[in-house]
């Protein structure tokens, strides 16, 4: 156990302290004195929460910049710098979703993660694709962008208004509506993503494929937007703030213990072994894929995976290596059942070690082996993991069918 | 003990035969019914009580009263099934976006549309209401038809507008217009004094994109309706149907169940519907393909041709995501996943005042349509559904529920005052799964309650039992609803 938990940089620190712990623990046992409290580890959770959101909205503001940097003078290397900085902010990002699936602040009713992480992209209802569109010859204004009588000022009232376009679900805001806008449409027939020209927002003659002063504005706009969103969550899990003040109350320290262990359940089995990589895995399906303009989704996987062991363990890592920690729920379960924790530790190893082990690009390690046993072995894992889950929270007394999200 | 059994046994087959004979045995059923009676001042409960109640589903019946209550796999599926299932689930409630895209499988929405995913209308596999006001209809559409019969024996489409209304549309093609909705109140009163209001819908179309709607055109409202135990209503044995179908009243008990004789695209011939509001689709296979075409915009195997009328040129000119759009494997998936959606089991079907609500609920011969218990046959696809003893409260076949609640307008040999009678199962768990409790085909019903009220026709005898119930009597018979 303790050779497979090495691996996971994240959780380097955390084990010296899990050392420290244990000793403490056995001694305190004696006592009949529980070491560690539920509502230890759920302050821990919310503090890790915090730091983890303060993070994504830091690096999406970052985004921002290179944004705002780029679209005053689009180049080569200033669009590298934006889409550099898209794939960063995307590494906090994927872990705070094993804070969703229990309604907490990012997915309850007016959460905004549909806004925030829509898949998938209506890329050619934002912007330009190759071929004839909507049966107008060689038209490249049958979009938002290029549109301007319909959608005369693109602004992030307008992209939020979409929502409502038929569904309950954006298709044109968010994370990848930034990325599609950053690296086009993925035309590749095999490895590769988009390869969009900086000159799509030079607003003087060179500007290729037209509109590009309104590409800028919704570029803009949506990386707004993003952040404007990510602001609700960080006013939710302030210290102080309401949410997290009920969450981590006395009355409440049932129902948060069944919501981490929810939110980490789901993440695990149903969303990302499931509707994540299971399907693309079953149909094949050429860039059935969170991140296809970017062909990040080997990333989405890995920080997906991070997420369960960071609240498993009470850990989380900044981008800069500061390191959060305290009291995890594996503290909570050793105390109860020493051998499920073990099992639990070691299926957290194996299926984070799985993740990192799938190649880049996705779409094609899904075609062909050695890629479809390496991303077969990470889902059984994982879907495994989540049955774990399961087990811990009956332990705790709750029911959780972790294959529904 | 055995006396209370004898007289359940007894109790089944007063039932049946009250059903079938009522006018004609009358004496007989006054004779059994007395005996009735004192069978249950010994033991009320176990008289009602009937083993195994509780699973309406059968074997495939799961314990979930969650907001997800309709969204587990039926326990039993066999081989890989769970596994496709996981897949279906996923493209049940996953967005269709505008061809081309680089997500490939999932585009070719529209050119027009309802909804960009079967999960919209389905939220959470459960059921569909009518818009808030001021606000478009997504899960409550709207049939066309002008009058005369297609090629196949269905409704004719308008000419200019095709079989169905669509509220949405691609970019750069033009809309076909918006609903609204206006509803008019109804008042009436119990036997006892109590007032109640209904309301009813009068819908009008504006915008309109393409012209004026033809001078007799006809429009039925329809809305999403809950997706569990489908597999098992499949399952039913066609000659089972023919039982339960009383064409012409033979039995002269005013109830005439019939059965709608719909167009199979793909056996190219007509064969028993079982799905819709009307009954008017054959198999779960080509009601999604359906609702894959004419809601989302995705053509398929079954339904190859896009829903664009010959005056919505840049309906036929936009680009597709495919010929078909929709994968063959894909198709295949979310049929399944739509016929292994699990029925929940019941909650509270052993309280005394739930067991009152029942014996009330087949005193006033609801049980004529509201068929409680059936054994399924053989499904071909799916031996977990096979001769399962399924509770759903259905007859599956079409029933005239009187003027009010028509829509006027025919599908196949409905007529304009028929409606399939849906099953029941599930009901209780709308609320926390779907945040309402709207009932009937257009969701005009706001509680159970209302929902009987609406019925008529056939169903108009049973009404009037409720409407002379005692309120405590009519209180029962809603638990006994919310129990399902």
């Amino acid at each position: 156990m303790v050779k497979y938990l090495l691996k996971l940089k994240s959780a380097v620190l955390l084990l010296t302290f899990l050392f420290v712990f244990t000793n403490c623990d056995d001694d305190e046992t004696e006592n009949t004195t529980p070491s560690v409290t539920k509502a230890a580890v759920i302050e821990n959770y919310a503090e890790l929460v915090y730091a983890n959101y303060v993070d994504t909205y830091n690096l999406a503001a970052t985004l921002k910049q290179k944004i705002e940097t780029f679209l005053a003078n689009p180049t080569a290397e200033t669009l590298a710098d934006a889409k550099q900085a898209w794939l960063d902010s995307r590494e906090p990002y994927g872990q705070t979703e094993a804070f969703r699936f229990y309604d907490g602040p990012i997915d309850d009713e007016n959460g905004p993660e549909g806004q925030l992480n829509a898949w998938p992209l209506d890329e050619s209802y934002i912007d330009y694709v190759s071929g004839n569109v909507n049966g107008a010859d060689g038209n490249i204004n049958v979009n938002i962008i290029g549109d301007a009588e319909t959608f005369p000022t693109i602004d992030k009232d307008l992209i939020a208004a979409q929502n409502e376009d038929g569904g309950e679900t954006n298709i044109s805001a968010g994370y990848h509506a930034i990325e599609f806008l950053l690296w086009g449409q993925d035309l590749s027939e095999g490895a590769g993503g988009g390869d969009r020209p900086y000159t799509d927002y030079v607003t003087t003659d060179e500007c290729t494929n037209g509109n590009c002063d309104r590409r800028g504005d919704y570029l803009l706009a949506a990386t707004e937007l993003l952040i404007d969103d990510l602001q609700i969550l960080l006013d939710a899990w302030e210290p102080g703030a309401a949410y997290r003040t009920t969450f981590t109350s006395e009355d409440e320290l049932e129902n948060s213990l069944e919501k981490i262990l929810i939110g980490i359940g789901k993440l695990s089995k149903g969303e990302l072994a499931g509707e994540r990589m299971f399907v693309a895995w079953d149909e094949k399906s050429k860039e059935d894929e969170h991140s296809c303009f970017s062909d990040n989704t080997h990333r989405d996987i890995v920080n997906n995976a991070k997420g369960i062991v960071n609240v498993y363990t009470g850990t989380y890592v900044w981008t800069d290596g500061t390191v959060v920690e305290g009291p995890g729920i594996d503290e909570l379960v050793e105390q109860e059942d020493e051998t499920l924790n073990t099992e639990m530790m070691e299926l957290l190893n194996s299926a984070f070690t799985a993740t990192e082990a799938i190649q880049a690009p996705f779409d094609q390690e899904f075609l062909a082996e050695p890629g479809r046993t390496r991303i077969k072995s990470a889902i059984d894992l994982l879907r495994s993991q989540g049955d774990k889950i399961a087990e811990i929270s009956a332990l705790f007394g709750f029911t959780l069918d972790p294959s529904d999200v | 003990m055995t006396s209370a059994l004898a007289c359940k046994g007894g109790f089944i087959w007063v039932m049946k035969a009250a059903r079938k004979y009522s006018l004609i045995l009358a004496t007989v059923l006054y004779a059994v019914i007395l005996l009735f009676e004192s069978c249950q001042d010994k033991d009320d409960e176990i008289v009602w009580l009937e083993e195994g109640e509780q699973f309406s589903g059968g074997s495939t019946t799961v314990h979930d009263e969650s907001v997800n209550a309709f969204g587990n796999a039926a326990p039993n599926l066999i081989g890989d099934k769970d596994l496709i299932f996981v897949t279906g689930n996923s493209f049940f409630n996953r967005n269709w976006v505008t061809a081309p895209s680089s997500t490939e499988d999932l585009d070719g929405l529209g050119p027009f549309f309802i909804a960009r995913s079967c999960s919209s209308c389905h939220f959470k596999d459960g059921r569909g209401a009518p818009p808030e006001e001021g606000e478009q209809p997504v899960s409550l559409l709207f049939r066309l038809s002008i009058p005369g019969d297609s090629e196949t024996g269905g409704p004719v489409g308008e000419p200019s507008y095709g079989d169905q209304f669509a509220t949405n549309s691609i970019l750069g093609v033009t809309p076909e217009g918006s609903v609204e909705i206006a509803y008019e109140t109804i008042s009436g009163s119990y036997a006892d004094g109590e007032t109640y209001t209904l309301r009813k819908p009068n819908y009008s179309f504006t915008d309109l994109g393409y012209g004026d709607f033809h001078a007799s055109t006809m429009v039925s409202p329809r809305v999403a309706q809950h997706m569990i135990g489908l597999g098992l209503l499949e399952a039913i044995d066609d000659v089972t149907l023919n039982e339960f179908a009383d064409e012409n009243d033979a039995d002269g008990d005013g109830i005439s169940g019939k059965i709608n004789w719909v167009w199979d695209f793909e056996a190219q011939t007509a064969k028993i519907g079982r799905f819709g509001w009307k009954a008017n689709q054959p198999s779960v296979r080509q009601q999604v393909a359906g609702a894959f075409a004419g809601d989302i915009g995705i053509t398929s195997s079954v339904f190859p041709e896009q829903a664009c009328s010959s005056s919505e040129e840049d309906c036929q000119n936009a680009v597709n995501g495919g010929e078909p759009e929709l994968r063959e494997s894909i198709l295949e998936k979310v049929t399944l996943y739509s016929s292994a959606l699990a029925v929940p089991k019941r909650r509270d079907w052993d309280d005394e005042e739930v067991l009152k609500g029942k014996q009330l609920f087949f005193e006033a011969n609801c049980t004529a349509c509201h068929i409680p218990k059936i054994t399924t046959g053989n499904h071909p696809d799916f031996p977990e559904f096979s001769n399962e003893v399924i509770r759903p409260y259905t007859d599956m076949l079409l029933h005239d529920m009187g003027d009010e609640l028509a829509d006027n307008r025919p599908d196949y040999l409905a007529d304009g005052n028929e409606w399939r009678t849906p099953p029941l199962w599930g009901i209780g768990l709308i609320e926390e799964v779907n945040g309402h409790t709207n009932f009937m085909h257009d969701g005009r019903a706001r509680s159970l309650e209302e929902a009987i009220l609406w019925h008529g026709g056939e169903a108009e005898a049973s009404k009037q039992e409720f409407l002379n119930m005692e309120k405590s009597d009519r209180q029962f018979l809603i638990l006994f609803l919310e129990s399902l």
